[in-house]
């Protein structure tokens, strides 16, 4: 087993900068609290996914150049996003192919973990379950599932928590139809998507929806506060700090 | 722009029969296609060898092409090359013309539907009856393919019984599927006899041996193809692999990820026409070789993944987006995701480019792909070919038709934003400060959802209590 590394960057994306903070605090208090000295450059705004994915490459290029600028140390890059860790890992090597810093771009790629991915397999993270009995429904983003393949983490993670039942919906696997632009040009399509998503989840009758993703969480969310009566919802990474007696410390 | 789309879409969200039919449809079928699959490391094993047979043929297509040619003539088939889907038309309508033939009996094809080969030869006078039942189902209604395997998959049981005893009101009213399925088997029976000329697709075309593969189930293309004097293949010209073993691992993967099925009912492996003595099959075999566009698609490295496709449609089972408009929705041959990457590279990014964009990139269609194509890279690739700027160093049809000047600033401006973190975060953090001035109306976003709520301080604030280093 390689060794635990005592230090990272964290990479807090643009979603959670702004609508999420606490997710991101969360994530750097558990990284902390297991003894991970966490670097965070001030200068990062945005990985650069919204441009790559409508096809502005040009843009998506020189905003994630500034953002490698960032992490010139040889050590892990930890980002509680399966989308943003998606498109640094996977697709900063296509994005940056042919270009005069294409090596810079493939090391940062190499060095890139979504949190419950770094959290489970490089930290091998312990977790004692300090809440009340609460049942949850797991959304897994797409990103995470399919791009990073890191969707049994979420799981595992929460398979440490002794008080939490996670109750499966229909159609886990599929996508709640957020897509990030996708969700503005086929409004009617996104919808009906989020929308089935939603009562799928309603149907469990749980006490909270987790995901490793605020892009998913913030669409399903608003569809459900639409509707009134929205299950609280949260990232992975405040629920977890949150169960282990994190806010209490 | 293309509002025609969006129209089709908003209209078929709006029938919830036909959603109740995909619904079901399609979660049997993923659900029949994981059945068939218990062992993950096989699949995974068999769609790499898989991929590779494709794309092995592919690297070598003209090579293929021209050994499959030789060997067909040699066989006695006769090879016919289209350009275009009128070539081929005007192909097929002179063999009809050389043999007086007046109709055609039609197993299966979607390069057919592509070539839009009914319309063509009906306003020739010529009575084109398609005999999968699927497609008879669909022609009966006046309808297209939705889906590239199960063409009628947007119907259930009850309005092809109404549909039948519309069309055949002398035949009494049934909803029993098996005497559905007998009712159509008599009326085709006669006419399979009947027909000149019969025609059909191919799925796999070998080169070293001069053999077109055949899958189906109904026995339709068996008839389609043996029973009149005549039969006319058409298909692309991608269709081609290089040898026999080729054809067993692609047809073990097809057959179960397009329907679930361990094996094809039948198999039809046609290398000739009747020779001397043989007591059945057609007097001359004609085999029509479509481009239409897709040298054009071969010429892009990175684009030519697309013509791995085998047609199994497991893409459009799994895909999301294609469950709730459903085929038609599409407004081309091919729906779902693999219509979503071919009919744009066809036709042109400003005919079906905004098809590019109708997907949220979630994976599931590469997820199932039987021969790894990678559907969201290729999407991604057609929506930067659409905006792009140096239209010159792309061959795709219809390069930076999609660019809009207003969308480019939009980009262009948030671009200069983020690669400049005081502005951005003076930006957030006004925004932060004074989020109750914002909308709550955001347009789309806000029709089924309330506006994001942003935080009362953002990350970057926050962080700095932390006790984090800042480096």
């Amino acid at each position: 087993m390689p060794p635990t590394p005592d230090t990272i960057y964290f990479f807090g994306t643009c979603l959670v900068d702004l609508m999420y903070p606490q997710a991101g605090v969360s994530a750097m208090q558990l990284l902390q609290r297991a003894g991970v000295k966490v670097i965070f450059p001030p200068a990062q705004t945005c990985c650069g996914q919204p441009a790559w994915n409508s096809g502005y490459r040009d843009e998506a290029r020189s905003v994630a150049r500034a953002q490698i600028a960032l992490f010139p140390k040889p050590i892990p890059i930890v980002i509680p996003s399966g989308s943003c860790a998606g498109m640094m890992k996977v697709h900063y090597p296509e994005l940056f192919a042919g270009q005069p810093d294409e090596a810079q771009a493939v090391d940062v790629a190499s060095r890139v973990y979504e949190l419950t991915e770094f959290l489970v397999d490089v930290l091998h993270i312990e977790l004692q379950d300090l809440g009340e009995p609460l049942t949850v429904a797991v959304h897994t983003s797409c990103s995470a599932r399919r791009e990073m393949g890191v969707a049994d983490k979420i799981e595992s993670l929460l398979g440490q928590l002794s008080n939490v039942q996670r109750v499966e919906h229909a159609r886990k696997p599929e996508c709640c139809g957020f897509g990030g632009t996708f969700a503005v040009k086929e409004p009617e399509i996104s919808a009906a998507m989020v929308l089935d998503k939603v009562t799928h989840i309603r149907n469990t009758g749980v006490d909270r929806l987790i995901s490793q993703e605020c892009g998913c969480l913030m669409n399903i969310g608003g569809a459900m506060a639409k509707q009134g009566d929205a299950i609280p919802h949260q990232h992975i990474a405040e629920f977890l700090w949150e169960r282990t007696g994190g806010n209490a410390a | 722009m293309s509002s025609e789309f969006r129209n089709t879409v908003r209209a078929n969200l709006a029938k919830p029969e036909v959603r109740a039919n995909f619904y079901r449809a399609m979660d049997g079928l993923m659900t029949r296609r994981l059945d068939q699959f218990p062992d993950k490391v096989e699949l995974e094993r068999l769609r790499t060898q898989s991929m590779a047979i494709r794309a092995n043929a592919l690297s070598k297509l003209p090579e293929l092409l021209e050994t499959l040619e030789a060997n067909l003539t040699r066989n006695g088939i006769q090879v016919h090359w289209a350009e275009t889907a009128e070539q081929g038309n005007q192909i097929v309508q002179a063999i009809l013309e050389r043999h007086n033939a007046k109709s055609i009996i039609k197993g299966k094809s979607m390069v057919s539907e592509e070539m839009g080969m009914n319309h063509f030869l009906e306003a020739l006078g010529i009575e084109c009856l398609e005999s999968d039942l699927g497609e008879f189902i669909i022609q009966l209604d006046g309808e297209t393919p939705s889906h590239i395997i199960m063409p009628a998959i947007h119907k259930n049981r009850v309005q092809i019984a109404k549909l039948f005893h519309e069309k055949f009101p002398d035949i009494p009213y049934t909803e029993d599927v098996d005497e559905l399925t007998q009712m159509a088997r008599r009326i085709l029976r006669d006419k399979f006899y009947a027909a000149p000329v019969g025609l059909s697709g191919v799925n796999f075309m070998v080169a070293e041996t001069g053999t077109l593969c055949l899958v189906e189930n109904e026995g339709n293309g068996r008839m389609s193809t043996t029973a009149p004097s005549v039969h006319i293949a058409v298909t692309g010209i991608e269709k081609v692999v290089e040898s026999l073993s080729d054809v067993p691992p692609l047809l073990s993967i097809l057959t179960r990820s397009a329907t679930g099925q361990p094996i094809t009912t039948y198999f039809n492996m046609i290398s000739s026409p009747r020779k001397p003595g043989e007591k059945d099959g057609p007097e001359a075999v004609h085999l029509v070789l479509l481009d239409n566009g897709r040298s054009n698609i071969y010429s892009d490295p990175e684009l030519l993944a697309t013509l791995r496709c085998i047609r199994c449609g497991a893409c459009i089972n799994h895909c999301p987006v294609y469950v709730r408009i459903g085929g038609h929705s599409y407004g081309t041959v091919y729906p779902g995701p693999i219509g979503s990457i071919l009919e744009p590279q066809k036709a042109g990014l400003d005919v079906h480019g905004e098809l590019a964009q109708a997907s949220t990139l979630c994976g599931a269609c590469s997820e199932v792909c039987p021969v790894r194509i990678p559907i969201p890279s290729i999407l991604n690739r057609l929506r930067y070919d659409g905006v792009r700027k140096d239209t010159a160093n792309t061959n795709t049809v219809g390069s930076g038709k999609r660019r809009t000047l207003s969308e480019a600033a939009t980009w262009k401006t948030w671009a200069w934003a983020a690669t400049h973190p005081t502005i951005y975060h003076a930006g957030s953090t006004l925004a932060t400060r004074f989020k109750g001035m914002l909308p709550t109306n955001l347009g789309a976003w806000t029709t089924v959802r309330s506006a994001p709520k942003l935080a009362e301080s953002t990350l970057h604030q926050q962080a700095k209590h932390l006790g984090v280093d800042h480096e």
